[in-house]
């Protein structure tokens, strides 16, 4: 396939009468990166869990593509529900882009949800990379995530990563079991090697933790509202 | 850490020792007896004449001990130095083998610029299998070079050695003649090197600061002081270790086609004047240059003659070719040294009087950290305010500098040796004959928007694509530059040369283009004042005109900046001018140079550090005639 673009672009080159010394069209690249591909040793047995995302584009536009979700692995394995996301990524400024797409959580039992998304993620200072998205779904429902990552390096090979996420609804959602305002927050700990840049086996902790009417629907039902777990996994990219 | 990975990185940095140079063959028109040829001293065979056929193919490559492929001139690498005569008019046969497009660039060469080689400026390149005849006279002489100018060819050994002897006898008579041919090679292809930079420009550096270099600080400089002193860092979401973009973690620094193990060797007998022709023939690296036991002596620099000086350090940017004079009198081994900017790597040669001996490879140096010279933020600023008024650059944005905050900052790691110098620069900063040179201004350029200071920052550079500005860039051209400021030796500066026999043109421009070097070093994008060649118009020259070019680094990285087929001659101060092709900026640096456009037709104009062209720092320059412009002068 290189090849081919290689030969079209030198067919271009030598037909056109405005041909240039270095492409004067941009060049796409893409990324894949599985962040967190892990298992959790959870009370009701063991979970795989997993956040990834892909991106295809130039520098200043691209595609984005995300994934994360949770499945039980015992006891014949059950998907706990995930959720899939496309974006349209856009730089706007040196260290920050806006990112305008949808999202739909598919939940197993329950119905599936689908979103508009309208988010911004970048570098903030002192290198913290960040990330607001507000999510518009259906029957005036709202979801604001705001997302922090950290590194901090031990060697050039050896990086802690703490990260925390939290979630806001706008309103009930009934259906799910999710209350309003605050309903969690997830933080992680998690320590990797690079074996390589792009292939590092990590090790940690991830801390869950229910709040507010969300937390009180939880334990009505008579579930936990918060978990630790161990975890252990591979971060790659391509 | 452990050490076992580093030991062996290094082994795989300073390549392999026996099988270095071996070549494959790449099944693409290569004949063994080619390849044989190429197994001279140098690594490149010497070609003399007027009449030149030159193969371009790919072909195999072992430095590493894996056999990887790369593209090649006549199967040899570096490819064959090409000895012309000053006066002469040289026909080159040049066939492209490869399957997709190529070229050949004359870098330096004064040329019609059909014959430059740079594809869609110059000439439609060379198609797969096509053979494209130069045919152009030889109007100088020294040490230039020549390498492919399509796409990432140049990276993977499409480049060696020009070397024109004078019409006339040699100013320098010499008994040794030698190339020295640097340059990075990697055993990944360089699209993919590329690549990895547009997913994660830090990909190759590994050197970052970590948690115990913070503590190591703490207990050293104290909590506060270091949290102050990595504050701006934090704020401005840079890497202090940022030297270089590709590293010794992929690249093998090279010496005429050796690995440091394999030991490029050359002989005297005590007492000769050598002459050593260096050219940095590298994609990426800066490398310092030295020889431990002697000095050198400069008598020219990218092909022209400068008055001599001795010095024993010089850092040769990308592109640029220097030639000095050695005389080792003792009957010992020398070993010629050249790191990387970065000190991730190094080439390595031996000057010995008897093969059987060589000398100790000096270790290399910790790797400098960025300061705030190289942030731009007027390490030497204060002295310069001065200069700076009497230019008529009274607009300057002063506002933007905290000067407060500047005279608080602990300058520990900024090189006191550029302090040392400021003082000195003041020539550099006065323009000669000290009339007003207008700013060009074009209404339908954004390089050209009108502006009323070179340091002022035009609207264009703030945008994603440009992640810091500096605040008071400043002459540098006596500084040696990040990791050189500590010597105690002499470090070589342009401020220490000056083209032999005085100024070759005028000192008085008619008008001053200013360029600011710009980038985002997370997004890998790099430009010029924040515009990529693909949102770019081409910049016009009139025919016949001096032009002053003045260029500010607001990145923190140095960039050779390369005009083709015009003499850059470079603004020292005192009516004196350094004629180059190539011209090294230094983070925070800000430099003139003055350039007649007696070469009509379309030239590229670029950085030289090959990802960075390729990622949009580049410009067409056109030098046309006057009646067809539509200048406005402002």
């Amino acid at each position: 396939m290189k090849q081919t673009h290689l030969i079209t672009a030198a067919a271009l080159l030598a037909l056109s009468p405005l041909v240039q010394a270095v492409d004067k069209h941009e060049p796409a690249f893409s990324r894949v990166i599985v962040d967190e591909f892990e298992a959790r040793d959870a009370d009701e047995g063991t979970v795989a869990a997993w956040e990834a995302a892909a991106w295809y584009g130039g520098d200043l536009n691209k595609l984005y593509l995300s994934t994360e979700g949770e499945r039980l692995m015992d006891n014949g394995g059950e998907t706990e529900g995930f959720e899939t996301r496309v974006a349209w990524n856009r730089a706007f400024a040196p260290f920050w882009d806006w990112q305008l797409g949808a999202r739909r959580d598919w939940q197993p039992d329950d119905p599936n949800r689908d979103w508009a998304s309208f988010g911004v993620q970048g570098l903030a200072p002192y290198l913290f990379e960040s990330e607001a998205t507000l999510f518009v779904g259906e029957e005036g429902l709202t979801n604001l995530r705001l997302e922090a990552e950290y590194e901090i390096l031990f060697t050039q090979k050896l990086i802690l990563v703490p990260a925390v996420e939290a979630n806001f609804y706008g309103k009930e959602d009934e259906e799910l079991g999710i209350g309003e305002g605050l309903t969690d927050i997830e933080a992680g700990l998690r320590l990797r090697y690079e074996i390589r840049r792009e292939f590092a086996p990590y090790i940690g902790v991830n801390w869950e933790r229910q709040f507010g009417d969300t937390a009180a629907k939880t334990r009505g039902a008579g579930d936990d509202v918060s978990e630790t777990t161990l975890v252990a996994g591979v971060r790659f990219w391509f | 850490m452990t050490t076992s990975p580093l030991m062996g990185r290094r082994r795989f940095v300073q390549g392999l020792a026996l099988g270095t140079g071996a070549l494959g063959i790449g099944g693409l028109g290569m004949s063994p007896a080619k390849l044989l040829a190429s197994q001279g001293q140098t690594g490149a065979a010497t070609l003399s004449g007027n009449t030149f056929n030159l193969a371009i193919g790919g072909a195999d490559v072992n430095l590493t001990g894996t056999t990887r492929p790369a593209t090649l001139v006549n199967g040899s690498l570096p490819a064959p130095t090409l000895r012309w005569r000053e006066g002469d008019t040289v026909t080159l046969n040049v066939t492209n083998y490869l399957p997709e497009t190529s070229s050949i660039h004359w870098h330096g060469l004064l040329l019609p610029f059909q014959m430059d080689g740079v594809p869609g400026l110059s000439f439609d390149g060379i198609a797969p299998g096509e053979t494209f005849t130069y045919r152009f006279p030889i109007k100088q002489n020294g040490t230039y070079w020549y390498h492919s100018h399509s796409r990432f060819q140049e990276q993977s050994g499409v480049y060696g050695a020009i070397v024109i002897d004078p019409a006339e006898a040699d100013p320098e008579p010499v008994d040794r003649d030698y190339v020295m041919v640097l340059s990075d090679w990697s055993d990944e292809k360089p699209e993919q090197i590329y690549a990895t930079l547009k997913k994660l420009s830090h990909y190759y550096n590994f050197n970052e600061r970590t948690i115990f270099d913070t503590l190591r600080d703490f207990r050293e400089k104290g909590v506060v002081q270091t949290l102050k002193d990595r504050h701006m860092w934090n704020t401005m979401r840079m890497s202090q270790s940022d030297l270089a973009d590709v590293t010794g973690y992929t690249y093998t620094y090279l010496l005429n086609g050796r690995s440091p193990n394999a030991n490029w060797t050359g002989l005297f007998k005590p007492g000769e004047r050598v002459k050593l022709r260096f050219v940095n023939a590298s994609a990426m690296t800066f490398f310092d240059i030295r020889i431990p036991g002697l000095d050198m002596t400069v008598v020219a620099m990218d092909g022209q003659p400068v008055k001599p000086v001795r010095f024993h350090e010089c850092r040769l940017g990308v592109a640029e070719t220097i030639d000095v004079i050695v005389t080792p009198e003792k009957k010992q081994a020398f070993t010629v040294f050249a790191q990387s900017i970065d000190r991730s790597g190094f080439a390595r040669g031996t000057l010995t009087p008897d093969p059987a001996m060589s000398a100790a490879v000096p270790e290399m140096d910790p790797p400098p950290l960025l300061g705030h010279t190289e942030m731009g933020m007027g390490g030497m600023a204060g002295m310069n305010h001065g200069d700076m008024e009497g230019m008529n650059h009274g607009a300057m944005d002063h506002g933007k500098m905290d000067h407060g905050a500047m005279k608080g900052m602990q300058h520990d790691d900024m090189g006191h040796g550029g302090m040392k110098h400021a003082g000195m620069q003041h020539k550099g900063m006065q323009h000669d004959g000290d009339h007003k040179v207008p700013f060009a201004f074009v209404a339908d350029n954004p390089d050209l928007a009108p502006r009323t200071s070179a340091v002022q920052h035009l609207d264009s550079e703030y945008g994603p694509g440009v992640d810091m500005r500096a605040m008071a860039p400043a002459a540098m051209l006596d500084d040696p530059g990040i990791g050189l400021r500590e010597r105690d030796w002499k470090v070589l500066t342009y401020a220490d040369m000056e083209t032999a026999g005085g100024p070759p043109d005028s000192l008085m421009p008619d008008r001053e283009i200013v360029l600011h070097l710009t980038g985002n070093m997370s997004r890998y994008m790099w430009s010029f004042n924040g515009i990529k060649f693909a949102d770019a118009v081409p910049l016009e020259l009139y025919h016949g005109e001096r032009a002053r070019i003045t260029l500010v680094n607001d990145t923190m990285m140095t960039h050779p900046i390369h005009l083709h087929g015009l003499w850059s001659d470079l603004e020292l101060g005192g009516g004196r001018l350094l004629r180059k092709h190539t011209i090294t900026v230094k983070p925070g640096e800000k430099l003139s140079y003055l350039v007649r456009a007696d070469a009509t037709g379309r030239w590229a104009y670029h950085c030289h550090l090959l990802y960075h062209m390729e990622a949009g720092m580049f410009r067409e320059v056109r030098v046309v005639d006057n009646a067809t412009t539509k200048e406005a002068r402002s």
